[in-house]
């Protein structure tokens, strides 16, 4: 048992050793943030290393832990972000006061994340998200002299506590149901009467509420622009993907008797929230709020495929999130390099950026194409796999709205674009200083938008 | 058998001379960076020719027809690998139209390299401008060769962006920076098309390669065309669907009404790219796409090749028509071209399939490469034009025939080609397209016949105003230089014995929609009526501008409208902006800018107000935002949870 725990949760059990270490560490006066960026840089390595190693599959805690080919593959995207967080952050966090707390609450998150995708029971299930979601209003509130963030704090905690009691009532209702919490029983049970459709909507809405799905999207815009850049990086890349890997978990293979239901609803809710969140960042003013409407949009495509509940939309999307991890990152990045120096968060201040700062430019550039989906970057690919995914199940009207969108979406990203490379006007930002641990990663990252859609092997890690 | 090695580094090369050029970036200015990109070209020319050679001289041949080749074939993106999985390959296929383009691409792609040595000599980013061919010729190349229809349509992509790039190439100019957005904006939103055709064609066709694509969806008995053809969508078959959406992408590459108006903005780029990007190549990739594709349109939905004759019959009319009244000589020449090329696809609309009736499709191929030696010719002359006169209103032109006697000639040969005159390229390719149009569907062939008769209007009317008109003033500049430098006149020269000679090429031995060879020969009774028509436009031609008189403005008064509107041409470009800006723009953004504002931003703002009001009223201090949020969340779920009860009941 003891050992077998070991190598099943391996993960998780070294990120609760790596919170206590960062522990410790807080204990030790005089800790420089050079020095404690530094070694967590290492530690996330290892970490990251350590998902590819020695893996095996099987269930813990009679049936409440699972560990599965494809949470693996889940895990080791997420770890990926959280190896790149404080490597393209660096130059914000540097500057923050309490960077080990911020370090320590990340990683909490990311507990609480890795034990809800492996989750196979209705409680570990509700419990691991609140443990993914509690930290993570605290980090929303990092800017510490900031009203604003102190606000989107606020307010995402009230928000999520709601939609958490709407989980529950979902879950009793689920257990009046079925009489078991496992996913197995459930699944094994395959009631279709209205209470169990009525508790699947119910359960589905926090997820919805997480992922920001049109209309259960209203806390994101705000809660974005209060919180700081890397955090809104965080929520918008780390949950989106953590909360998307347990819906697919979920209604794949939780609710499989349910699809006639979940289908229609997702294909529906998929057009409205590409629709509106495309609509919004059309004229949108402040960067973070656009990127945070951006990402509402992309959330929508993820939907669509979700809805297909086919193995290859399950590949397309693990495989559409790993690139959107990479292309929302570089994004935020930049953003973050620019607007930390200046305290500018206007898309107008991005005017002639290009003149001061070409490299940083041309990493935008290639974020927002591949955002966009232009090919060949990888974004695009990311796209091409949900949308033939949506056809495979022939939910033509809704591709063919997707896609339409697709193009309308590359309207505000193109506007941005020419925005920092237009010459007529005198540059609003100054040259920005790019630390060399920054400048490395986002160098990774442009490669990884250029090569990640044409190398084959990516693929074959992915097809699982 | 052509050496994989050879075929591989005819693209390869021109990208070589990208990634040199573009990572040597502005520092790479000299002459030689030219000379350089120049001398791959043509070794990637001779490469071709024997690629050609090899392929036509019998490696190609299986029985009596040639037979498509897949040199190369590699499994690129195994996405998944189950059996309902999609595993997307990339290869070369090497098949009589695509050994076709090779030569086309390359060697119009070669006069162009070395045209512009003079050409562009001095300019700023001189090293750039290489470095951009170079990737355009190296994303075209890849079209043409590609074996795979999302291979394709990745390199369709790339030609897309290196258009981008050579449109705005004078980034300066706000002229150019617009045109260049308009062209990337109107043919992205057609590519939309395009990959949407991908994913029907693919999912219905079950495979992505050409190959099969074409034998699963025409073969009558196979599952997958059945499949196609029953299951139908707002009362249109799957495979037609497919099928149009495809010809979307095409047609907006290829300029073809309604989606061809990009195409005038884009003569902002150098001249010399014009001559290679949208008279030569780019813009008939089109019609390649068509080509591949044409076993499927003919067989499986004639209906939909009718359609897209009537597309180019209507775009051939419609862009002579405005081409008589435009005054920038490269626009003239930018409709001339989106003429020509509803000259190609029209033949493809009216060809059949089976030997003995496919004479369209061997036309269209063959006036294909014949237009795209003497519009290459008319765009470097006109190249050469411009850079003496420095401008591109024929009003500062006109007697420059003896400023400028080789380019005068050459000009005069490719107007002569390009309106059929007899025993010159154009005469052969087009008569064919004629007959092919007067045995299959004649309503096609009166329209066509009529603007053949335009043409030869339009281009003299052209040429007379460049080189006669009037006796030429050079006031406006000194005249310190010449007709230009011998590297602008050696292709021009090159390109006119081909405008002379190319019509002879035995086309149909080589091309035809089965593969097997077959002989044409000339009708000289047929010729008559066009050849005829022809030379009344020319004469018409004449008689209005062939020298300064009051008759042309006496005939735009007396045409009132009708001209105003063809010179305005037909009011398109307004429509298209009404659209976007008032409806998209106007309406739809504005609505979802006045929500975000009023609604989402807030209870604070706008609507916000209200309720501060109703709070100040009853003397409660909240912000009342959160709860809110939480109210529109449970009308979500109640939402939600009808509609479940509403799929419920169905």
């Amino acid at each position: 048992m003891m050992s077998n725990m070991l190598i099943l949760m391996k993960q998780e059990l070294a990120l609760c050793l790596l919170i206590f270490l960062l522990l410790i560490l807080k204990l030790v006066k005089d800790m420089k943030n050079e020095t404690v960026l530094t070694l967590t840089q290492f530690l996330f390595l290892f970490f990251f290393i350590l998902g590819f190693i020695g893996n095996e599959t099987g269930e813990l805690f009679g049936g409440m832990y699972r560990q599965t080919t494809s949470s693996i593959v889940q895990k080791n995207i997420l770890s990926l972000g959280l190896y790149l967080m404080p490597m393209l952050f660096a130059s914000w966090m540097r500057q923050h006061e309490h960077l080990l707390e911020f370090l320590l609450l990340m990683a909490c998150v990311t507990l609480g994340m890795f034990l809800m995708i492996s989750s196979a029971h209705m409680l570990m299930f509700y419990l691991s998200l609140e443990l993914s979601s509690i930290p993570l209003a605290a980090l929303v509130n990092f800017d510490l002299r900031l009203r604003k963030s102190s606000e989107g704090a606020m307010k995402m905690i009230l928000t999520s506590a709601f939609s958490s009691g709407i989980l529950l009532m979902g879950i009793s209702f689920i257990y009046g149901s079925t009489g078991s919490l496992l996913f197995d029983d459930i699944a094994a049970s395959g009631k279709q009467s209205g209470l169990d459709i009525a508790a699947f909507m119910l359960f589905f809405s926090a997820f919805a509420f997480k992922l920001s799905v049109v209309p259960f999207h209203f806390w994101t815009a705000d809660v974005y622009e209060g919180a700081p850049v890397p955090v809104a990086a965080f929520l918008s890349v780390m949950s989106k993907a953590a909360m998307a890997f347990v819906l697919m978990n979920i209604c794949f293979l939780v609710f499989p008797h349910l699809f006639d239901w979940w289908h229609q609803v997702f294909l529906i809710l998929s057009a409205l929230t590409i629709l509106t969140g495309n609509l919004f960042a059309l004229r949108q003013e402040n960067i973070k709020r656009f990127l945070a409407f951006s990402s509402i949009s992309q959330v929508g495509f993820i939907l669509l495929a979700i809805a297909a509940n086919m193995p290859s939309a399950k590949a397309s999307v693990h495989f559409f999130l790993l690139i959107y991890l990479v292309s929302n990152l570089a994004a935020f990045s930049v953003v973050c390099l620019a607007c930390v120096h200046h305290r500018k968060e206007s898309i107008s201040d991005f005017k002639g950026f290009y003149k001061k700062n070409p490299f940083l430019s041309w990493v935008m550039l290639l974020a927002l194409f591949s955002l966009a989906g232009i090919p060949p970057l990888a974004g695009f690919f990311g796209k091409f796999f949900l949308l033939s995914a949506g056809a495979g199940r022939g939910d033509y009207f809704f591709v063919v709205f997707a896609a339409i969108n697709m193009v309308v979406s590359l309207y505000y990203y193109v506007r941005l674009a020419r925005m920092i490379f237009s010459t007529e006007e005198q540059p609003v930002l100054s040259k920005v200083f790019i630390d060399p641990m920054g400048k490395a990663g986002l160098i990774i990252m442009a490669v990884a938008m250029l090569i990640l859609g044409l190398t084959s092997w990516v693929y074959d890690y992915l097809n699982v | 058998m052509p050496s994989l090695l050879n075929i591989i580094l005819i693209p390869l090369l021109p990208l070589l001379s990208f990634v040199w050029l573009g990572l040597s970036g502005r520092r790479q200015n000299h002459p030689m960076a030219g000379w350089l990109a120049t001398a791959f070209m043509l070794v990637s020319l001779l490469l071709s020719i024997q690629t050609a050679f090899a392929y036509f001289s019998g490696a190609g041949m299986a029985g009596d027809s040639y037979r498509p080749m897949l040199v190369w074939d590699l499994e690129w993106l195994p996405f998944t690998a189950t059996a309902e999985g999609l595993a997307i390959h990339t290869g070369i296929l090497l098949d009589p139209i695509s050994v076709m383009m090779l030569i086309v691409v390359t060697s119009i792609s070669c006069m162009v390299h070395l045209f512009s040595l003079g050409y562009m000599k001095g300019e700023q980013r001189f090293g750039m401008y290489y470095a951009y061919l170079g990737l355009f010729t190296f994303s075209m190349l890849g079209l043409v060769l590609s074996s795979n229809i999302f291979q394709m349509y990745m390199f369709w992509e790339l030609v897309g962006v290196s258009s981008f790039l050579l449109i705005g190439f004078y980034y300066q100019k706000p002229a150019a920076v617009a045109a260049a957005k308009k062209a990337f904006i109107v043919t992205r939103f057609a590519d939309l098309g395009f990959l949407l055709g991908i994913l029907v064609l693919s999912y219905y066709g079950g495979s992505m390669d050409f190959n099969q694509l074409i034998q699963s969806l025409t073969s009558p008995e196979s599952n997958e065309l059945q499949e196609a053809q029953r299951d139908s969508f707002m009362g249109l078959s799957a495979l037609s669907w497919g099928l149009s959406l495809v010809f979307i992408g095409g047609a907006s590459k290829s300029a073809l009404f309604p989606l061809h108006i990009w195409l005038p903005d884009a003569m902002e780029g150098p001249t010399p790219v014009s001559a290679l990007i949208h008279a030569a190549t780019m813009v008939v990739a089109g019609v390649y796409l068509v080509a591949r594709l044409f076993p499927v349109y003919a067989l499986s939905a004639p209906d939909i090749l009718q359609m897209i004759g009537w597309t180019g019959a209507i775009s051939a009319l419609i862009a002579a028509l405005i081409a008589c009244t435009q005054t920038d000589i490269k626009r003239v020449l930018a409709y001339s071209t989106m003429s020509q090329i509803g000259f190609m696809v029209l033949a493809l609309g009216v060809s059949g399939y089976a030997d003995g009736n496919n004479l369209g499709f061997t036309a269209s191929m063959f006036h294909l490469s014949t237009h795209a030696v003497f519009k290459a010719l008319l765009f470097l002359c006109a190249g050469a034009v411009i850079h003496y006169v420095h401008s591109n209103e024929m009003d500062q032109m006109g007697g420059l025939r003896k400023q400028m006697p080789i380019t005068h000639i050459s000009f005069l040969l490719a107007c002569l080609a390009i309106s059929g005159f007899p025993f010159l390229a154009g005469f052969f390719s087009k008569e064919e397209i004629l007959l092919a149009a007067y045995t299959n569907y004649k309503p096609i062939f009166w329209i066509a016949i009529f603007t053949s008769a335009l043409t030869a209007f339009y281009m003299f009317r052209l040429y007379f105003r460049i080189f006669w008109h009037k006796p030429y003033h050079a006031a406006h500049h000194d005249d310190h230089h010449g007709e230009g430098t011998w590297t602008m006149k050696w292709p021009l020269l090159i390109l006119a014995l081909g405008t002379v000679f190319a019509g002879y090429i035995p086309f149909s031995r080589f091309v035809s929609a089965t593969g097997k060879p077959f002989h044409t020969s000339l009708h000289i009774e047929f010729s008559i009526a066009p050849v005829g028509l022809a030379l009344l436009g020319i004469a018409a031609a004449y008689y209005l501008y062939g020298r300064q008189s009051a008759r042309p403005e006496q005939m735009q008064k007396s045409l009132g409208f009708l001209y105003t509107s063809l010179k305005s041409k037909l009011f398109i470009d307004e429509l298209y902006l009404f659209i976007t800006r008032n409806i998209i723009f106007g309406i739809l953004g504005k609505w979802a800018a006045w929500i975000d504002k009023h609604i989402v931003d807030g209870l604070m703002n706008g609507l916000a107000d209200l309720i501060q009001w109703i709070a100040q009223k009853i003397r409660r201090v909240q912000s009342g935002r959160v709860q809110d949020y939480a109210l529109y969340f449970l009308i979500a779920i109640l939402g939600l949870l009808l509609c479940a009860k509403w799929f419920n009941q169905f």
